[in-house]
């Protein structure tokens, strides 16, 4: 007699039951919608909800429904084309006071969505959007940050009166005295400044020598927080794109990957999350002669030559009053002669200093320095990093002010960018694009029909195949294939894993191979009753056998899978996680799961043939 | 119902000299043409820009050559991709920095002549990702035959080890060769399915070894062809049957997974196919070159028989 205990039996029971739940948000599909929130992140009003809708229904939308989610109001669409339009519609209605941002919401029932369940989450191939992989360039941190130590060295050395050059190298400043008479000072000068580096020293002749070296340990603490500031400051800006449940995470040493579900336009998108843009703000050298200073191609002390957009030598001071960093807050307007403007508010340290420059310069001009790092290809064809600077504004200086004034000598959508990306933060170091895979949302809803379609004629060949090849035992095999699906969407909504299509490949395959380890059961359990066993006695030497191949198998790809995913990127992670989850499903469907049917249906009879 | 109700035994091994000769002929050819040939690197590897576009009406790639070529972009290779309105443009990677707004631009020149295009997805991979992913793609290759090598050796013996790895060297190989000769796109996702081919195959040798396993410790013969013939004829079932579900799904896979995954069923196919003549022919044959004996598949001997102690 072949008989689950009981707790076998519940085990199979409460997996397949407790997996369809979880499974059970996956069936009801997403509606595109477009959420609506203040930009200063305060609750949204019922009148400006109401106005929302209003001018959704005056337009003649078809509203599936609205919601509140946090401080935001949720509206559902119909159809991709009329999210798109509606929230063109409500950007122009809403005005710069509120941000939208495109989203999926899941058609889930109230009670399912009580539950804590969601469904899986869909990968970029599948949904659309864009997927970037940037490198972030921490060697200029290292460079800056050398520069840095250079200035402060020679700043602290000519206060001491000792007589030196001073040059910072790769990842190192070196220093040269004139007098070896200097050494002993001078290193417990710079020491003092900075105890963390590494000083190597020696005397040449008449003159000495001192090396202050950046260690490992400290060049990888700067790379690494270069790395992690700069995506904390992606994020603000992917925020500031609105882009809902977006992905920004490291990869690798110095790489940062994106993801923005649903963004259709990644020129946009590129330009705003590798935008290195920042502004200074610094008095002019109003007493100078800048076309002289340009006609020289040498600027005089103290002061910097630099370039109006519309081509105009300027000269600038070189002490910068404020930049881009000490910014609270940047908003794109108009000024009061209707030109595009960011409106800017500076914190305290800026202001202070503001104000005390307006205080010492009215009437004179001062000048809004718009720096952007570019990278290019040297002669040698190798990249590097130059930094572009133009001098965007040089109005007057008419009045006394500190917090709070306006950057003009913009275009509507460079002043848009401009307030977006002060908003939002400088970057750290540079960032660079080294991938980028956009996909359209119809070439998504096809990757997901073609997908669901290969599932389904797959599953229903080999389902065919087995039934009619291993009669009852294959009918439960079908049982043990449909379960096996079930319970890889169940862990997958658990884990929140996207899927891919790779991902769903992989579920195809499994599917295949599922049905293996009761091929390798069904097989044994026809050579057992050749041999003249007794039909209860084959089922439990067929299990009992076939247990070990199974499992010796099973490992085996499963360490392929592993090693997939270890080495894996994007696409070919998918398709290792599905696998893997497959393969572990399917020893539990395809061995227990089968093995509980078959005991109900044969265990407590007494055979004289098996349906095999 | 059995589709393999056999009287006698096949002699597997009895053709031994013709299968190595196959296969031997196979690997060769296949290094051959991956050093002549190369493999036709998709851009996930070599770097450089690719768009996909659909357009209302069929697309008439000449026109689009000849628009690119006067945009600059005499070095885009145009295609259909699947079917006639869709077209598939792949640009090598270039010197100029600006690989920003590329795919802007094409699409700009594709929609030139006032027609409707639907951007369908622009993938742009920079040299040096597609440097590490062919680094990295090897090197998982490497790794994972490694792993299996040490989980066989573990669970059988070393010349089993030996053999299987063998035999997944031999599909992988194989695989390789076929898309070289073919100059079949080779992209991220066939390296994914050549892996899962590794994964697969095994999972065969590691049935049969399993059986050869049981029957040398049953039979007791020293004539371990003999054992194995058995052995591979008595799990001939059970590989024909999985083969073929397996084949089912991919085929599935093939007719209705749409063109991204085209490549990638096809690299299964013939994985599966490869990988079950392997599985029983290299994976055996090597161990047999091996001396593969009934002395290497003992079980352990218990620790308390050593001693001799009983309890």
């Amino acid at each position: 007699m072949n008989r689950y205990p009981l707790w076998k039996n519940l085990l199979v029971l409460i997996a397949v039951v407790g997996g369809g739940l979880i499974a059970l948000p996956n069936i009801y599909g997403d509606d595109p919608a477009v959420l609506i929130s203040r930009e200063d992140q305060g609750e949204l009003g019922e009148m400006e909800a109401d106005s929302a809708r209003r001018a959704l229904a005056v337009a003649g939308y078809e509203i599936l429904g609205a919601r509140r989610r946090g401080g935001s109001l949720l509206i559902r669409f119909d159809s991709v084309e009329d999210q798109l339009s509606a929230r063109d519609l409500l950007d122009e209605q809403l005005g710069p006071d509120y941000s939208l941002a495109l989203d999926l919401v899941p058609r889930t029932p109230d009670w399912v969505a009580a539950l804590g369940l969601r469904p899986m989450s869909l990968g970029l191939d599948l949904r659309g959007g864009v997927h970037f992989l940037f490198e972030v360039d921490t060697d200029s941190v290292v460079t800056k940050r050398v520069e840095g130590y250079a200035d402060d060295f020679s700043r602290r050395l000519r206060e001491e009166g000792i007589r030196r050059t001073v040059q910072p190298l790769d990842g190192a400043v070196r220093v040269e005295l004139r007098r070896r008479e200097d050494l002993e000072r001078s290193e417990e000068l710079l020491t003092e400044i900075e105890p963390d580096l590494e000083y190597d020293s020696g005397i040449d002749g008449e003159s000495a020598w001192i090396t202050a070296t950046l260690g490992e340990a400290r060049l990888r603490e700067l790379r690494d927080n270069a790395v992690s500031k700069n995506i904390t400051i992606l994020r603000n800006r992917v925020n500031e794109l609105g882009v809902a449940e977006p992905l920004v995470q490291r990869q690798g040493l110095g790489r940062i990957v994106v993801q923005l579900p649903g963004v259709q336009d990644p020129a946009l998108a590129a330009r705003i999350l590798g935008s290195t843009a920042t502004v200074e703000f610094r008095i002019t050298c109003y007493e100078e002669n800048a076309l002289e200073a340009d006609r020289l191609g040498r600027a005089p002390l103290g002061c910097e030559l630099q370039y109006h957009t519309d081509g105009r030598p300027i000269l600038l001071r070189r002490a910068v009053i404020a930049d881009g960093g000490q910014l609270v807050d940047a908003r794109q307007g108009f000024d009061e002669n209707g030109q595009p403007a960011v409106h800017v508010n500076l914190a305290a340290r800026g202001a202070d200093a503001m104000l005390e420059a307006t205080q010492e310069n009215l009437n004179r001009p001062m000048g809004v320095l718009f720096i952007e790092t570019k990278r290019e290809l040297d002669e040698r064809g190798e990249f590097v990093t130059r930094e572009e600077k133009t001098v965007i504004s040089d109005a007057t200086i008419r009045g006394v002010f500190s917090s709070r004034f306006q950057i003009t000598g913009l275009n509507v959508v460079e002043a848009r960018d401009l307030a977006l990306l002060l908003r939002a933060g400088a970057l750290e170091a540079p960032i660079f694009k080294v991938e980028e895979r956009t996909v359209g949302p119809s070439l998504g809803q096809d990757n997901i029909n073609q997908g669901m379609r290969a599932i389904l004629a797959g599953l229903l060949l080999v389902v065919l195949f087995i039934s009619i090849y291993y009669r009852v035992f294959g009918m439960i095999a079908t049982l043990a294939l449909a379960a096996n699906l079930v319970l890889i969407v169940a862990l997958l909504s658990l884990l929140q894993a996207s899927l891919t299509l790779p991902g769903i490949a992989g579920i195809v395959l499994t599917v295949g191979m599922a049905v293996d380890a009761n091929v390798l059961i069904f097989e044994r359990i026809r050579e057992e009753l050749r041999n003249g066993n007794s039909p209860q006695a084959s089922i439990r030497a067929g299990y009992e056998k076939a247990l070990v191949t199974i499992a010796d198998a099973n490992i085996t790809t499963l360490i392929a899978a592993i090693v997939l995913f270890t080495f894996g990127t994007g696409p070919i992670k998918g398709f290792a996680i599905t696998l893997s989850l497959g393969i572990l499903m399917s020893m539990f469907t395809a061995i227990v799961g089968t093995r509980a049917v078959v005991n109900l249906v044969y265990g407590k009879r007494r055979l004289s043939r098996l349906a095999v | 119902m059995e589709l393999l109700r056999l009287r006698r035994e096949i002699d597997f091994f009895g053709q031994r000299r013709i299968a190595t000769i196959l296969s031997v002929v196979l690997v060769l050819a296949s290094l051959g043409s991956l050093v002549t040939r190369q493999l036709n690197l998709g851009i996930d590897f070599t770097g450089g820009v690719l768009l996909e576009a659909g357009y209302q009406a069929d697309a008439d790639l000449a026109g689009i050559r000849s628009n690119l070529e006067m945009a600059g972009y005499a070095d885009a290779r145009v295609q259909n991709f699947g079917a006639a309105r869709d077209v598939l443009i792949r640009i090598p990677p270039r010197q100029d920095v600006d690989a920003e707004g590329v795919g802007e631009k094409l699409l700009s020149v594709l929609r030139a002549g006032g027609q409707q295009v639907d951007l369908r997805r622009v993938e742009f991979v920079g040299p040096q990702v597609g440097q590490e992913l062919t680094e990295r793609g090897g090197l998982a290759v490497l790794f994972a035959l490694l792993m299996i090598l040490l989980y066989v050796m573990f669970r059988f013996q070393w010349k089993f080890a030996v053999g299987s790895v063998a035999a997944l060297a031999h599909d992988v190989i194989i695989i390789l060769g076929i898309f070289s000769v073919f100059q079949l796109p080779f992209d991220l996702t066939i390296l994914a399915a050549a892996l899962a081919v590794i994964g697969y195959s095994l999972n065969d040798t590691i049935v049969v070894f399993d059986r050869i396993r049981e029957n040398f410790r049953r039979i007791r013969t020293s004539n371990a062809q003999a054992v194995m013939n058995t052995s591979v004829n008595q799990m001939l079932g059970r590989t024909v049957i999985t083969s073929l579900t397996t084949l089912l799904v991919l085929v599935a896979l093939f007719l209705f997974g749409g063109e991204a995954l085209k490549g990638f069923s096809s690299a299964l196919i013939i994985g599966v196919v490869v990988g079950t003549y392997s599985s029983i022919y290299v994976a055996g044959n090597t161990a047999l070159a091996l001396n593969v004996s009934t002395v290497d598949l003992m079980p352990p001997k218990k620790e308390t028989a050593n001693d001799g102690a009983v309890t």
